[in-house]
């Protein structure tokens, strides 16, 4: 089970509750399919993903984005249980969707530079490492039920 | 991978931006790997690692004048790297997963002071370009 101290938890728990979820669903789900193009073979129903002012605008990219991060949250309000809150949804991306893990940490990182993006200064150091660890044991519950 | 024409303009015009503060940039960049990947300071047990070291002001600058060199040299930077490359490969031997590490942490430094100037394209220009010099720097390890 991870250990989240205090420190950590304050951290990323009142980062969170500035974040506007669905901007920053958007943002960081346009950057990864702009940033990492292949990442865009999952998504070949959204439409039109043919240039960045593209997925930018795409009410799909949006939505998806929003979702994606929305379930994000999930996982902040249940940081001692992120594997259990997860695991139906590991099961899903491997089964039905399947997804290459590796996307789950591309995402998280590219949400790091959307946040960073956002808060500045006040992403300090220290929120970093905790918002890294996040995104890293997200990844690690979402790739845990693969077989 | 391959820089198109469009990732080099915007890496040019990138660094023309972060102009003089890139040693700052390079300097902080090491700070936040640290920090936030605390395995990267096994490369540096003879470094004062505290917040405002002087050593890491001054490997931040090494680190970002070798990136303005990539950059000063964006069409051959297999060619502007080259001792660097020899440098990593026979003696630093830092293990290639860090190079993304420290990508990573540059592009955090520039969202944080220019945010405006992570554009999307911009990002993913600069992504590539990191990687690149990442390859490059790996290139003749074995």
């Amino acid at each position: 089970m991870v250990h989240w101290s205090a420190e950590e938890k304050q951290l990323i728990t009142s980062l969170w509750s500035k974040v506007n979820v669905e901007e920053c669903g958007a943002e960081a789900l346009a950057r990864l399919l702009i940033v990492y193009p292949w990442t865009q073979r999952f998504f070949s129903s959204f439409g039109n993903l043919s240039s960045p002012t593209a997925i930018i605008g795409n009410p799909k990219v949006r939505a998806h984005g929003k979702k994606v991060l929305t379930s994000f949250g999930e996982a902040i309000k249940n940081l001692d249980n992120i594997k259990t809150t997860y695991s139906k949804l590991s099961e899903l991306h491997c089964d039905k969707l399947h997804v290459d893990p590796e996307n789950f940490r591309l995402l998280g990182d590219i949400l790091i530079i959307v946040l960073a993006s956002q808060f500045a200064r006040d992403f300090t150091p220290a929120c970093q490492f905790a918002w890294q660890k996040l995104v890293s044991v997200v990844a690690h519950a979402l790739a845990r039920k693969y077989h | 991978m391959v820089l198109s024409a469009n990732d080099k303009t915007n890496v040019k015009n990138a660094f023309a931006k972060i102009g003089g503060q890139a040693d700052d940039y390079g300097a902080e960049t090491l700070e936040r790997m640290f920090a936030a990947y605390p395995q990267t300071k096994t490369y540096f047990p003879h470094f004062d690692l505290s917040h405002g070291s002087g050593q890491i002001k001054a490997h931040g600058k090494k680190v970002a004048a070798a990136l303005v060199e990539a950059v000063n040299h964006i069409d051959d930077i297999a060619g502007a790297l080259s001792k660097l490359s020899d440098l990593h490969a026979q003696k630093l031997r830092v293990d290639p997963v860090n190079f993304k590490l420290l990508g990573h942490c540059f592009l955090v430094v520039v969202a944080i002071h220019q945010p405006s100037l992570l554009t999307p394209e911009v990002h993913a220009s600069l992504d590539k370009f990191l990687c690149a010099v990442g390859n490059v720097l790996t290139a003749k390890y074995r």
